[in-house]
């Protein structure tokens, strides 16, 4: 059983985001979008406020429109164990541009650290990785963020990673909430109309 | 020899379906799969342009669309009645943001109905769309179809709008359970 691990979220996503490039990244709502806020706002984030378990397949809708770009999905345990049928689809897929990175702390941080299915025993890499993605890891030490963070720029192949984190809540980043707002200077960024 | 009233396989709006998706620019076809959305599964799946989706659960195609349109294309979401209820908490999404969703719903409990635990979703659908912001047009006769699926079309991507066309029970026909 494993509940979670020791690495420092906002650490783990300041590493992964850091010289981003042409990176586009979706967040799922609670914490993850808290954490790639405090990494520094950017037009090519989008936050989840709501729609829990969708996370993975706006990524999934970017990456095929854009296929050029990379495109990261930074969410946590819970948000992604509602969109467990997504793994199975996102696999069919199975786009090239698409990296998928599983904060897991076991529990449902936001809600008042219930133990999740991940904390559990549910280990949602090999979960992924039963459902054929090419890559499925977990990442347990700070070491391995060095190399998930360039696998999700070389655009190399569909991947999956959960990286163990410490359960806590560190103080709230909050995202805009102006859907339309964040939406326009999403399409804006990539040279499309915002009316 | 008499007219059978119930619409066969060869009708013609089966095609329209994906012919007016196709005229409306739809570069992605997300689905999870329903007999009534069969030709225009068939016709997305053999189409090199689109990007055939298929679906564990209809609220995936929600997030899919929403990604798509941010990454400038334009989809469609087909699904049976059943599924509109499997889609009601992530309706949020579009309409917090705007965004456009273009949904075709093929009814079930709907009329001649063999199967009645599918009459309380069914009978649910389009009060549970409006609920939830999407607006909605019935299309019961072969003629509507394509006329009502353009106009859903024009609003969703001209007006950044959730819109569903459900397509009646007495239009795809009643199912055989006896063959």
């Amino acid at each position: 059983m494993s509940a979670g691990g020791h690495l420092d979220r906002r650490q783990v996503v300041a590493e992964l985001l850091k010289d981003r490039g042409d990176l586009v990244v979706v967040t799922g709502l609670g914490s993850p979008s808290y954490d790639v806020m405090a990494a520094g706002d950017h037009d090519l984030n989008y936050y989840l406020w709501a729609a829990m378990g969708s996370a993975a397949m706006v990524g999934l809708g970017i990456a095929t429109a854009q296929p050029e770009r990379p495109v990261l999905v930074v969410t946590g345990d819970g948000e992604q164990l509602m969109g467990f049928g997504a793994l199975a689809t996102i696999a069919v897929r199975r786009p090239r541009n698409l990296a998928i990175v599983v904060l897991d702390n076991g529990h449902f941080g936001e809600t008042g650290m219930q133990p999740s299915h991940a904390g559990q025993g549910i280990e949602l890499a090999k979960v992924a990785a039963v459902c054929g993605f090419p890559v499925a890891e977990t990442v347990v030490e700070a070491s391995g963020i060095a190399t998930l963070r360039q696998r999700i720029h070389a655009r190399a192949g569909l991947s999956f990673a959960t990286v163990k984190i410490a359960a806590d809540n560190p103080p709230r980043a909050l995202p805009p909430r102006d859907g339309v707002q964040v939406k326009n200077r999403f399409r804006a960024a990539l040279g499309f109309p915002t009316a | 020899m008499t007219i059978p009233e119930t619409a066969t396989a060869v009708a013609p709006w089966r095609d329209e379906v994906f012919a007016v998706l196709k005229g409306a620019g739809v570069k992605h076809v997300a689905y999870v799969p329903d007999a009534g959305h069969a030709t225009a599964i068939r016709l997305a799946e053999a189409d090199p342009d689109i990007n055939a989706v298929v679906l564990t659960t209809e609220e995936e195609g929600i997030g899919y669309l929403a990604g798509a349109w941010l990454g400038g294309e334009r989809g469609a979401l087909l699904m049976q009645s059943s599924g509109v209820g499997n889609c009601i908490n992530t309706l949020a999404l579009p309409a917090v943001a705007r965004l456009p969703l273009l949904m075709v719903v093929t009814m079930r409990g709907d009329w001649a109905e063999f199967n009645n635990w599918q009459n309380p979703m069914g009978q649910a659908t389009e009060a549970a769309l409006r609920l939830m912001g999407v607006m909605t047009w019935r299309a019961d006769r072969p003629e509507d179809v394509g006329p009502l699926l353009r106009g859903a079309a024009t609003m969703a991507f001209e007006g950044d709008a959730a819109c569903a066309v459900l397509l009646g029970q007495r239009l795809i026909g009643e199912k055989e359970w006896v063959k």
